[in-house]
């Protein structure tokens, strides 16, 4: 899980062109929307593309996007749970 | 200041090539939108709003001879086809020579021959066909304009701007007349990105509708005419007075929370009409049917002060046509006002935007001696413009 | 009433200028990336938004950075600053991105924050977040650089009073060939510019002409 979890952190800097970010600023557990990264809609979006990108995995109803990019760790959550079916 | 009329126009979408065609689908509640399988355009069905190609083929032929042009009609894109096509069925049976001097020629189009871009087309046409400034150079030549064509790129208020632009050059005396034509083509390149911003609807779109969930995409083109001298027996002749554009200032693809910019434009539009709330006879807005536009749209329109102006959304019968949209949906809006019409909101069933807005439900006969029409688009931009009959 | 020039920065490979100051110069070629971010960094702007913007948007939003710099924007109602600008390539080098991202159906991955940007206008959209600009604002087409174009966009716009002052100009970018020339057109009476750096220019197709042939 923290391998996944360091890999999403360089992941998500790489696909929402967060520059001026390293993974060591990125806490597993901080919340990415909101204060944070100061993500915005467009974000969750790319989000939603990275997914399926780099793990195969569809989000069917973009509302679940909420709960599902709440954090890194949610993310890695999600990813390890799904990749198994 | 001089007046500045409309004295002819033209509309072709997928319901067809000429106004008439379009308002007697508006006014029968026909939409245009059908769930569409074109592997082309996108891996699975979607509701889209698509030109009929045989007939834009035939009609294009039919033009190509009227015009003695001896070229083949396959040198020609989509986008210039519906363009030319537009125009000619505007200018035609007018008096008038727009290879005058003072004629201003005036394009609206959000992306151009974008589908150029793929590889089938690249061998075909000169690698100068993707710019914008080419198209309007051939539909220029194609018609003997004069002027070099004023181009406006200014994402889905494109066609608002070319009206309010040729507008405001003619009040101020720096041409006689005008034709302001616009349109955008469906292609996989405009598909693929509205789908991944999740915001295109599985079903034909519902404006202003609390289960509205998405739009819909079309394809169009539209011209209008404008003088600034008309007969003097010409009836009810409809004037542009006022219009306006301003920015959220807030986010590149999604509305202002508020509204207050849109508000802005609508309110700029109206003073320089010098027109109050009471005497807007129906707003024809953007209404794309995505949950934060049609919000944002209600907050606008309480903000200005319109609340109990009727209102309506073209896009459930055309979809959202983009360098289009401002000019068909303008268009459509100057006619139901000469055929004293309040034409239905297609799609709206029960309001679903915070603020009450009177969205039009039913189709209802009202005189109706000024309107307004509004757009927003990507980039935070707001338009509004006002049209008045004599 | 009389307008003027008051300010204005000229961008092209290489050089950098800001009101006749050179702000920048180098004769080795470097891609635009190359040039860009460093650029961004010296001036401190701390605006972390910038990384997103596709390569058109980051060459407008600087030279107008460059250009707000020398003008007191404080001084007018943020609804009556206009922004007109023009370019020949509209946003066909981030077109060419999003067409990539979908040639391949077996790696289709149309991703909407290059997609945002398949539209010309959103640069001015972008400038218009850092500064709250809300007033008139345009995107025009021309094949080349028309000061006509651009002069009668905005004089109408300041004759009617619909507009106060107004940025203007030509950005454009396609791959490594980029330019920009903006400019700061405020009324006569108001311009500081000239405290700061010296003459300014009256709001002139010829005064547009001479800004755009400095290299």
């Amino acid at each position: 899980m923290e391998e996944l979890i360091e890999k999403l952190k360089r992941e998500v800097i790489e696909q929402l062109n967060l520059e001026d970010i390293s993974p060591e600023d990125i806490e597993a557990d901080s919340q990415l929307f909101g204060e944070g990264l100061g993500l915005d809609s467009i974000d969750a979006l790319e989000l939603i593309v990275l997914l399926e990108k780099s793990y195969g995995l569809k989000i069917e109803d973009p509302k679940d996007g909420k709960k599902i990019f709440h954090s890194i760790r949610t993310m890695a959550e999600y990813i390890t749970e799904h990749q198994k079916t | 200041m001089r007046p500045v009329f409309i004295v002819s126009d033209n509309i072709i979408t997928s319901i067809g090539t000429s106004t008439s065609e379009n308002m007697d689908a508006l006014k029968s509640g026909r939409s245009g939108i059908s769930m569409t399988s074109n592997s082309l355009l996108f891996p699975s069905p979607l509701p889209l709003s698509l030109v009929d190609s045989g007939l834009l083929e035939e009609q294009f032929q039919f033009i190509l001879k009227q015009y003695q042009k001896n070229i083949e009609a396959s040198v020609f894109t989509r986008l210039e086809k519906l363009l030319i096509i537009s125009i000619h069925k505007a200018i035609s049976h007018l008096p008038q020579n727009f290879t005058y001097r003072k004629t201003l020629f005036v394009l609206s189009t959000t992306k151009g021959n974008i589908d150029l871009l793929e590889e089938r087309y690249t061998a075909h046409f000169h690698h100068h066909r993707i710019y914008l400034w080419e198209v309007a150079r051939i539909v220029a030549n194609f018609f003997g304009f004069t002027n070099p064509p004023l181009i406006i790129s200014n994402a889905c208020i494109s066609g608002i701007m070319a009206l309010m632009t040729a507008f405001r050059y003619l009040r101020a005396g720096m041409y006689d007349q005008a034709v302001v034509s616009g349109g955008d083509i469906l292609s996989e390149f405009v598909i693929s990105g509205f789908q991944s911003f999740q915001s295109l609807s599985p079903t034909p779109c519902r404006p202003y509708d609390a289960s509205r969930d998405g739009l819909s995409l079309g394809e169009a083109a539209g011209t209008v005419v404008l003088t600034t001298e008309i007969a003097k027996n010409a009836s009810s002749p409809i004037r542009i007075t006022g219009a306006a554009t301003s920015n959220d200032a807030n986010h590149i693809s999604g509305p202002s929370r508020t509204g207050e910019e849109l508000g802005i434009a609508i309110q700029y539009a109206m003073k320089e009409a010098a027109i109050s709330s009471g005497d807007i006879g129906f707003i024809n807005a953007h209404g794309t049917a995505t949950t934060f536009n049609d919000e944002m749209e209600s907050k606008a329109i309480a903000l200005a002060g319109l609340l109990e102006v009727p209102v309506n959304s073209f896009k459930g019968y055309w979809g959202h046509t983009l360098g289009a949209a401002g000019l068909i949906e303008s268009i459509a809006s100057i006619h139901a006002m000469q055929d004293e019409m309040l034409i239905r909101s297609a799609g709206f069933e029960s309001l679903g935007v915070p603020e009450p807005i009177r969205v039009i439900a039913t189709n209802e006969k009202k005189k109706i001696k000024c309107c307004l029409k509004s757009a927003s688009g990507f980039g935070g931009c707001n338009a509004a413009i006002i049209f008045e009959k004599d | 009433m009389d307008h003027v020039i008051s300010a204005y920065s000229r961008i092209t490979p290489g050089q950098v200028r800001v009101n006749g100051r050179i702000e920048y110069h180098d004769e080795n070629f470097i891609t635009f990336a190359e040039f860009i971010k460093p650029f961004f960094k010296r001036l401190n702007l701390g605006y972390p938004k910038f990384y997103k913007m596709d390569s058109l948007s980051k060459l407008g939003f600087i030279a107008s950075e460059l250009v707000f710099r020398q003008v007191n924007l404080d001084l007018y109602d943020k609804k009556r600053v206009g922004m007109v600008l023009a370019n020949a390539s509209s946003s066909l080098d981030t077109d060419l991105v999003h067409q990539q991202s979908i040639s391949n159906r077996s790696q289709y991955f149309p991703s909407p924050s290059v997609f945002v940007y398949t539209l010309p206008n959103i640069m001015i959209g972008e400038i218009c977040i850092r500064h709250q600009l809300k007033g008139e604002n345009a995107f025009l087409i021309s094949e080349k650089f028309e000061s006509g174009l651009l002069f009668n966009y905005v004089n109408e716009l300041l004759q009617h009073n619909r507009v106060d002052v107004c940025l203007t100009g030509w950005v454009d970018l396609l791959k490594e060939q980029f330019e920009a020339l903006l400019m700061f057109v405020e009324p006569a009476d108001r311009a500081i510019a000239e405290e700061k750096s010296g003459k300014t220019l009256p709001f002139s197709e010829a005064a547009m002409d001479e800004l755009y042939k400095i290299m």
